[in-house]
């Protein structure tokens, strides 16, 4: 027998899993229209990849993962994109998220698929890359893409692989279910990750509620190294912290993950997923859901497609929405109430439970914090609840902190326990946002004062270079003038060897200046174009508003004003340029690769000056948008070569304000008006 | 009809205070009926007056503080506190007595603080030291056990309490004051010579002890509070008065059973050591903090100049509990003891 461990606290509350158990799994059918947020996952939200109109197959790529951490979505049948839109998605804050909406054909017509007959072949970065296209994502409540969480690093070593199958959340079944009709996907679900992984044992935990599912694994996980572990049933047993700690008797370092103690966990549903991914090529596009309590009339657990409207789902099982008040997404101890049944099953629904009117009452209200102690003794991570609510109701943000606020897991059994009623997750969840927005708030100021202060810093060494600058350039003079009073009495005429020079370079570069020039050239007119456009329809606005008297005359007056000024400066640059271009490439200046430069500058700085301003901002944002890519080509070398921390992390700030400059820059070009 | 909108969990123990406090009332029934059967029917008396005045404290104050009173009454915390007191009180007490001891209790040591859960002292302690720092001639008149004189009936005990000049008690020194008073006898000579003592302590006290002991171990049962907190104490005490027992000297403090069956030992350890909201919250702080009232009992007994100690102990830890909570904070799961991450 192995040694299983106990970990701090942990509550019995009534399981009411029969209900759930009575039937088999059912099918849920095909809804006429499927709701797919791109946002199912922890991380970044896919991007959609097909249009509206567009006809999709089942298992077909709709949106692609953004990032690492990511995952893509998949039509779960075919038919048309009837919508890519803002629709209400199960998520606590009740918001409206992006979603891909699909009109079923009802053909269930597939794409092709691309299987493994032998995933042993398969590379580790390979069998990675297809577990991540799948659109796996952590299926037992969180979400987190599966790929990204076995996705070791290298020479990081995984003693312990541990297949969640404990399911503590009252009236859930899901899990169960599957363990119970499909153990063998499961372990060959579990050699897949055994293969990737190579840890040094495979352990399915399941609690001792669970008598068949517990017997069908064993079965079939015979002649494998696959070992079952039974322990007692206690919420939260399920929870991956606590599970690790039942099995392994080590703990999870804060702010640390499983893969630090050498361990890695999977729930059973992923396992399964991961299995049909591999083996038979077939991304995650449904998922089984348990359908419960006391206002459904045939509770039990389905096959469901995802994105499947939860009224679809919920009218299968013969819902009395007139017995139900409260539809929570997942269990009782850590479930959300959605805010209409009509909002999609996504990856992580792994059961809708709806309550009778009698069923899981609302307590009463809250009474006084008697002290007791109960919360503390029943907190699986060890945390004084009740003064942490003490010091919530006070806001003493630093007193929560210190009490370890952030490792609260929000699992409930504390308020479960209170004998007096108190909210206290509902506590916890507010001071947590709160806790964060102030550290955000503190970061943005951090950010500015440091961004003052770097201004500061070049504005100073700006001007000491410019000093320095100067008292160089007047040493260079002083002693030009002394080696002029000396007199000229080198070998060769120095004058007249300037003038070869000169002459020289003349002959090798005029025909190239003279087309710069005339590109040069050709902007400032142009410059003088538009501006004088702008001018007249300014001018003919201000005499609608002025015959119309309207109150806006004086600011279209203003505005007219500037644009006339522009207007002069442009042609005076332009006039200024024809000029100084011939006298530029005739004279003997013209053969100083250092003066032209300047030149060209200068004219570059005039036409700036006199441009529009959309052509100016255009004109930036095109210098913008290459720096930016040069900076990112170095920050992507230097990453490959493995440079020192220090220069990746400056080259990674110098890419993030190049993008928000080129992103200012972009919306200046959206808003010309107001340059 | 709209979904509603509710956070997690849903679902909710079977736990209520009411409960709580009604269980901690039961759990007192043994311990009345013994104190009632040696000592008469003053207990009985105090008790229901306590509660009375009690309950119309608790609602004076509600309605000062404008809080919904019936919803507060409905947590029996005052009848508990009554309750505490009434039990603590000597039997027979004078109507007054019981009535400014409730008031302190409730209005100063209760709500002034901010009522229920702000309270830092035991409110039926803090009333009871109150009491007997401005009236120690009526707060230490027992009356003889069963058996050693003649046990007033029900219409004296009223009579007693609610017309005290016409009431002419007998009293006599209860056995820690005798235990402590002796200076030249050997404990077993003492025993011998005074017809106070008992089998294994006071004659009387050491069933009503048993009795109250019986009440709190259905109330550990019930897991209304934990053991840590009332099991150091009685260790501690009863370590203190092995450790001076000085084999029976006349220098003697007493033996540990002598201890944990005298006086309010097992009533402290179970009914006024467990009140949660004046105590320790952690686990360790709840250990450290009986084991320290423990001792304190012990010292106060023995070297003090009260004849029982449970009250003044529970006090002075009160004051500390804030601190010893400063130095106890579990560890937190995944972290090491002093909070920083591993
Ligand atoms: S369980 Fe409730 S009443 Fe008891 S200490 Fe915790 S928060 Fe306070
Ligand atoms: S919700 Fe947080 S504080 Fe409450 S028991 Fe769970 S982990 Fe502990």
């Amino acid at each position: 027998m192995r040694k299983i461990f106990d970990f701090h606290g942990g509550i019995h509350p009534q399981e009411n899993k029969h209900q759930s158990l009575q039937t088999p799994i059912r099918d849920a059918g095909i809804p006429p229209e499927l709701v797919l947020p791109l946002g199912q996952h922890i991380g970044a939200p896919a991007s959609p990849i097909v249009e509206v109109g567009q006809r999709v197959l089942k298992g077909q790529m709709i949106a692609e993962p953004l990032g690492f951490v990511s995952v893509p979505v998949h039509a779960p049948t075919s038919g048309t994109v009837s919508a890519i839109e803002d629709r209400q998605i199960a998520h606590p804050s009740g918001l409206q998220a992006p979603c891909i909406v699909i009109a079923s054909d009802g053909r269930d017509e597939w794409a092709p698929l691309t299987t493994a007959a032998d995933y042993r072949q398969l590379a580790r970065e390979e069998l990675l890359a297809r577990i991540r296209n799948a659109g796996i994502a952590g299926m037992g409540g969180a979400g987190f893409p599966s790929a990204v969480k076995l996705s070791t690093r290298p020479g990081s070593q995984v003693n312990t692989l541990i297949i969640n199958g404990t399911e503590c959340e009252p009236y859930i079944t899901a899990d169960d279910v599957l363990m119970r009709e499909q153990p063998g996907r499961i372990v060959a679900g579990a050699r897949i990750l055994q293969h990737l992984l190579a840890p040094g044992e495979t352990l399915i935990g399941i609690e001792d509620n669970k008598p068949e599912a517990i017997a069908a694994l064993r079965a079939a996980a015979q002649g494998t190294e696959i070992e079952v572990v039974v322990f007692p049933t206690k919420y939260p047993s399920g929870g991956e912290k606590q599970l690790i700690e039942i099995l392994t008797g080590k703990q999870v370092p804060s702010g640390g993950l499983p893969l630090d103690i050498g361990v890695i966990c999977q729930n059973v549903g992923s396992v399964v997923a991961i299995h049909d991914a591999i083996v038979e090529g077939r991304p995650l596009i449904s998922r089984v859901t348990t359908v419960t309590g006391e206002a459904i009339a045939e509770p039990g657990n389905f096959t469901v497609l995802l994105g499947t409207p939860m009224q679809y789902l919920l009218a299968r099982a013969g819902y009395r929405a007139e017995q139900n008040r409260r539809l929570i997404m997942g269990g009782p101890m850590m479930g959300f109430t959605v805010p209409d049944a009509n909002v999609p099953i996504v990856k992580t629904t792994n059961c809708l439970l709806a309550p009778g009117h009698g069923e899981l009452p609302a307590p009463s209200p809250a009474q006084a914090c008697i002290r007791c102690g109960m919360c503390a003794q029943a907190c699986p991570v060890s945390l004084l609840p009740q003064q942490l609510f003490w010091f919530a109701q006070g806001k003493e943000f630093e007193k929560l902190e210190s009490h370890q606020l952030f490792d609260c897991i929000e699992c409930g059994a504390c308020s479960w326990v209170c004998p007096s009623n108190i909210p206290l997750v509902q506590y916890y969840r507010a001071s947590k946002a709160e806790v964060l927005q102030l550290r955000r708030d503190h970061e943005r100021s951090d950010q500015s004062r440091m961004r003052f202060e770097a201004r500061q810093a070049r504005l100073e060494r700006e001007e000491a270079e410019k000093t320095a600058k100067r008292a160089a350039r007047k040493q260079a003079a002083q002693q030009r003038a002394q080696a002029a009073a000396a007199g000229g009495s080198g070998d060769e005429d120095p004058i007249q060897a300037a003038i070869d020079r000169a002459k020289a370079k003349k002959a090798a570069q005029q025909a190239g200046g003279a087309q710069h020039d005339a590109s040069e050239q050709e902007k400032l007119e142009k410059a003088v174009v538009t501006t004088r456009q702008r001018l007249e329809t300014a001018s003919s606005k201000l005499a609608q508003a002025q015959a119309e008297g309207s109150d806006l005359v004086t600011a279209l007056q203003t505005g007219v004003d500037k644009t006339r000024a522009k207007l002069a400066a442009a042609e005076k640059a332009l006039q200024e340029f024809q000029q100084a271009g011939p006298a530029l490439t005739a004279g003997d200046a013209a053969g100083d690769p250092a003066a032209a430069a300047i030149a060209r500058a200068m004219a570059a700085r005039q036409a700036d000056a006199a441009m529009a301003p959309a052509d100016k901002a255009r004109n930036q944002l095109q210098g913008l948008e290459q720096r930016l890519e040069k900076t990112r080509d170095r920050l992507a070398s230097s990453q490959a070569n493995g440079d020192e921390q220090k220069i990746i992390e400056a080259l990674a700030m110098t890419v993030t304000r190049l993008e928000e400059k080129v992103s200012a820059a972009r919306e200046q070009l959206k808003n010309p008006g107001d340059a | 009809m709209a979904l509603l909108r509710v956070t997690s969990p849903h679902a909710h123990g079977p736990m209520s205070t009411p409960r709580v406090m009604q269980n901690v009332l039961l759990a007192t029934v043994p311990g009345i009926v013994v104190l009632t059967h040696f000592f008469g029917f003053g207990t009985l008396v105090n008790l229901l007056w306590a509660c009375l005045v009690a309950l119309v404290c608790e609602a004076a104050a509600l309605k000062l503080r404008r809080r919904p009173i019936g919803f507060y009454l409905k947590d029996c915390s005052a009848l508990v506190t009554a309750t505490l007191l009434a039990i603590a009180l000597p039997p027979y007490s004078p109507w007054w007595l019981i009535a400014v001891g409730i008031a302190c209790a409730i209005l100063l040591a209760k709500h002034l603080y901010g009522g229920l859960g702000y309270n830092p002292f035991n409110p039926a302690m803090a009333g009871y030291v109150i009491l007997l720092i401005s009236f120690p001639l009526q707060m230490t008149a027992w009356t003889p056990p069963r058996g050693l004189g003649q046990t007033p009936g029900l219409v004296e005990a009223l009579q007693a309490c609610f017309w005290p000049s016409s009431y002419d008690g007998v009293t006599m020194a209860t056995p820690l004051d005798l235990m402590k008073q002796n200076s030249s006898l050997l404990v077993a000579d003492l025993w011998a010579q005074t017809p106070q003592f008992g089998r294994w302590a006071g004659l009387g006290w050491e069933w009503v002890n048993l009795a109250f002991l019986a009440g709190g171990a259905w109330l550990l049962y019930l897991r209304v509070f934990s053991w840590h907190a009332p099991l150091a104490m009685l260790a501690s005490l009863g370590l203190f008065a092995a450790v001076f027992y000085d084999g029976g000297s006349s220098a003697s403090g007493g033996s540990p059973l002598f201890h944990l069956l005298s006086g309010a030992t097992m009533f402290g350890a179970f009914f006024i050591v467990t009140d949660p909201v004046t105590s320790a919250v952690s686990v360790r702080g709840r250990l450290v903090y009986g084991a320290m009232i423990g001792a304190l009992v012990y010292i106060i007994r023995v070297r003090g100049n009260y004849p029982d100690a449970v009250a003044f102990a529970v006090l002075i830890m009160n004051f500390a509990a804030p601190l010893i909570d400063n130095y106890t904070q579990p560890r937190t799961y995944g972290r090491r003891r002093d909070g920083s991450e591993q």
